[in-house]
């Protein structure tokens, strides 16, 4: 009985190896003759972060990827994030990083969103999509949610105008929205993206959503060729749990991005396991795609259960990202067998894993 | 199948108890109630939940108001002065859906309803009904919403060219009554836990108020369990496992989102109630679809909504016999499927509303 299980896996490793491996041949290479690998910061972060980026750091030194990790301890209750670090991801250019825990209402503000105003990290991007082998709701789900990650509600702005009474901000500038506007259509040509849709509440805020739109609208022009509309956020979140599979690139401000990625990662498997990233002029921060649980409850870093596939994600667009595509493809096709085989799952997916023994599955699983 | 669902509905609605006076209006036989139809498919399917509350002997006698065709100067808007005067004489009130007219120099009708009655909490509850099948089965929440200020102010200013303000107000008065309000409901209907939803992390200083706010509640009802959660986490774990949460209250944005989100987890706002209460106890249930014009005088709208909607002033009025009646009778209807009920979704339609009428009130008399 066991060997026929066993054998029936092997069996289905080499079927998937046939199918899903494709090796693309690289030939663009800035420094040929170096040998040497690109640097690149890591901040492992509170709670399950350190976790998480253990789990990578083994996975790329087994594939041999040509890059090496500059760690730094940041934490959460930092009340600002280290100068050293902010120099490093200017040198390096590129960010691996697990959550940070922003303490409430204490008075600090977060670090997630001081590092990207810092880096001028203007877009995040949040890959959802049904991963086979995980069962959902809903199907048919492939949606990359970009979220504008600057300005917006999270401009900080607030003031107790007198006890009792407080205002909050919210700022929209036209060169924001333009820039945002032109990444997400950016993303959605070279990415083979049929359509984008503009996330929005102008119909009660006027100005401030109807600048934004007004920016999308004129960048819509030059991309005759994607299909643009537009749609109010609450009946937005109504059609993602009713009818996900409408939407295909989706930008938003900032607010509304952060429910809407959080939405529709939960109808999708889960936020652990959706690749994200925030992307910039110049720098690139990868981490978990939806903020929710990046930092995970107390429970999962006892155990060490927490669930490595989205970062491990991340990371692979991340190596797409430093252009070595090949090693992107053999991470992810590590994980994507993983996850078919079903074999170790953590918690949120339904089953006991730890975190040490997914990463096993995934160095098994490489080739 | 019939008297499953009716199990089910008893342990959703809840258990009667009595209700402070303040936040509920005196009942007396028979009570007045003001009905605004409204426009398009408003008179029809208000005349069918007249019917189906006859059929079960509700004791309301229903004062009818319609919108006016020209803009009383009193109110500045085609709402008549009457008519507000009306609702805040009957304290209760039911609202079918109205078009606002294209045009300047008046207010919209909902937010003069709004201002002028003092309408702060909006209150939906949204459970799945046995009848209807969604992707979601367990779905059991009631999402209260604080009405009047958060980032709706309508605050907004070009500061200078391409850069746009908008003001997020909380004030500690409004944050107080709104948690008042969920905590009493939660008490008042047997529910065991409120969360607040908040985004306190990034918005530290007005989500902290409104947290700060609930906390100051949740300490005079300590039998009932609070929680916070920040929205993100909130969205998530709606879509996974609904029936993690029980009452939750938000600020004005979260909750429009959040009270969309779950109509859509039950099907759409097609099946959904919806209540706003006002000071005073005042309570204005109104069905939130569209006023759908091209099918009005057709005999094919969907009066559920305003029916549940009309439900929820009963349980408001304490009268929780006939709302399990009149709510069993729809969802028995419902479930037998006969008339091929399309939940109305302002874009679908769906036949035969008198065959419907007929069934309900064949199911209410029984």
């Amino acid at each position: 009985m066991a060997s026929t299980a066993r054998s029936s896996s092997t069996l289905l490793k080499r079927f998937l190896a046939t199918r899903i491996n494709q090796s693309r041949s690289v030939t663009y290479m800035p420094r040929p003759g170096d040998g040497a690998p690109r640097a690149v910061t890591l901040i492992p972060g509170d709670g399950i972060g350190p976790l998480v980026t253990g789990a990578v750091e083994q996975v790329m030194e087994a594939i041999h990827a040509p890059v090496y990790f500059e760690k730094f301890e940041v934490h959460g209750d930092m009340k600002a994030v280290p100068p050293a670090v902010i120099e490093s991801i200017r040198k390096n250019k590129v960010c691996l990083k697990g959550g940070l825990a922003t303490p409430m209402g204490g008075g600090v503000s977060s670090l997630n969103v001081q590092l990207r105003k810092e880096l001028d990290l203007y877009a995040s991007l949040v890959n959802c999509f049904n991963l086979p082998g995980i069962t959902t709701r809903h199907n048919n789900v492939d949606i990359v949610v970009i979220r504008e990650n600057t300005e917006g509600e999270y401009s900080g702005l607030e003031h107790e105008v007198v006890p009792g009474v407080v205002e909050s901000l919210k700022v929209i500038t036209k060169f924001c929205s333009e820039r945002i506007a032109k990444y997400a259509f950016e993303y959605a040509y070279l990415n083979n993206r049929k359509k984008v849709t503009a996330v929005h509440k102008a119909n009660i805020m006027k100005l401030a959503d109807g600048l934004f739109l007004e920016s999308c609208r004129e960048v819509a022009t030059k991309y005759p060729g994607i299909k643009y509309n537009e749609i109010i956020v609450d009946n937005c979140c109504m059609q993602l749990v009713s009818k996900p599979e409408q939407f295909d690139v989706m930008v938003t401000p900032n607010l509304y991005g952060n429910l809407v990625a959080n939405t529709a990662a939960g109808i999708a498997g889960g936020t652990g396991v959706m690749p994200g990233g925030n992307v910039g002029a110049e720098h690139a921060v990868f981490e978990q795609g939806a903020s929710a649980g990046n930092v995970g409850s107390g429970k999962e870093v006892e155990e060490k259960k927490a669930n490595p596939v989205a970062l491990l994600l991340s990371s692979a667009m991340m190596l797409r990202h430093l252009q070595f595509p090949a090693f992107a493809d053999r991470l992810e096709t590590a994980v994507k067998r993983v996850i078919l085989e079903g074999q170790c799952r953590t918690h949120d997916l339904g089953g006991t894993s730890t975190t040490q023994e997914v990463v096993d599955a995934v160095l098994d699983a490489l080739n | 199948m019939a008297s499953s669902g009716f199990q089910l509905l008893k342990r959703t609605l809840g258990n009667r108890s009595t209700a402070a006076r303040f936040f509920s209006s005196v009942s007396s036989t028979p009570i007045r109630a003001t009905l605004f139809p409204g426009d398009g498919i408003g008179p029809e399917i208000a005349e069918s939940v007249k019917q189906i509350f006859k059929a079960a002997d509700v004791p309301i006698e229903w004062e009818e108001h319609y919108v006016g065709t020209e803009i009383d100067p009193r109110t500045q808007s085609f709402l008549t002065w009457e008519s507000l005067e009306s609702v805040r004489q009957n304290r209760v009130g039911l609202k079918g859906p109205m078009a606002t007219p294209i045009g300047k120099g008046h207010r919209s009708l909902n937010l003069t309803l709004r201002k002028e009655l003092n309408l702060y909490a909006n209150v939906r509850p949204c459970y799945s009904l046995p009848g209807y099948k969604t992707r979601y089965d367990n779905v059991n929440l009631i999402t209260i919403r604080e009405n009047t200020e958060g980032e709706y102010s309508g605050l907004e200013h070009q500061v200078v060219r391409g850069v746009v303000e908008s003001l997020k107000i909380i004030t500690r008065q409004a944050s107080l009554r709104v948690a008042e309000y969920a905590f009493h409901y939660a008490k008042e209907h047997g529910r065991e836990r409120v969360s607040a939803i908040h985004k306190a992390n990034i918005m530290q200083k007005t989500d902290g108020l409104f947290l700060k706010c609930c906390r100051e509640v949740a300490e005079k009802y300590p039998d009932i369990k609070y929680e916070e959660v920040v929205i993100d986490n909130c969205c998530m774990m709606l879509v996974k496992n609904p029936a993690l949460f029980d009452v939750l209250v938000m600020p004005n944005l979260y909750g429009d989102i959040i009270s969309d989100l779950c109509a859509g987890l039950v099907g759409g706002l097609g099946l959904t109630p919806s209540c706003n209460i006002g000071e005073g106890g005042i309570a204005l249930a109104e069905a939130v679809h569209g006023s759908a014009p091209d099918i009005a005088g057709k005999n094919s709208a969907n009066p559920t909504t305003l029916l549940l909607s009309g439900v929820s002033i009963l349980r408001h009025l304490n009268l929780h016999d006939k709302p399990d009646q009149i709510q069993n009778a729809s969802s028995t209807q419902l479930q037998k499927g006969s008339t091929e009920l399309l939940i109305l979704e302002v874009k679908q339609r769906q036949p035969s509303s008198p065959m419907q009428l007929f069934i309900i009130s064949k199911y209410v008399l029984e």
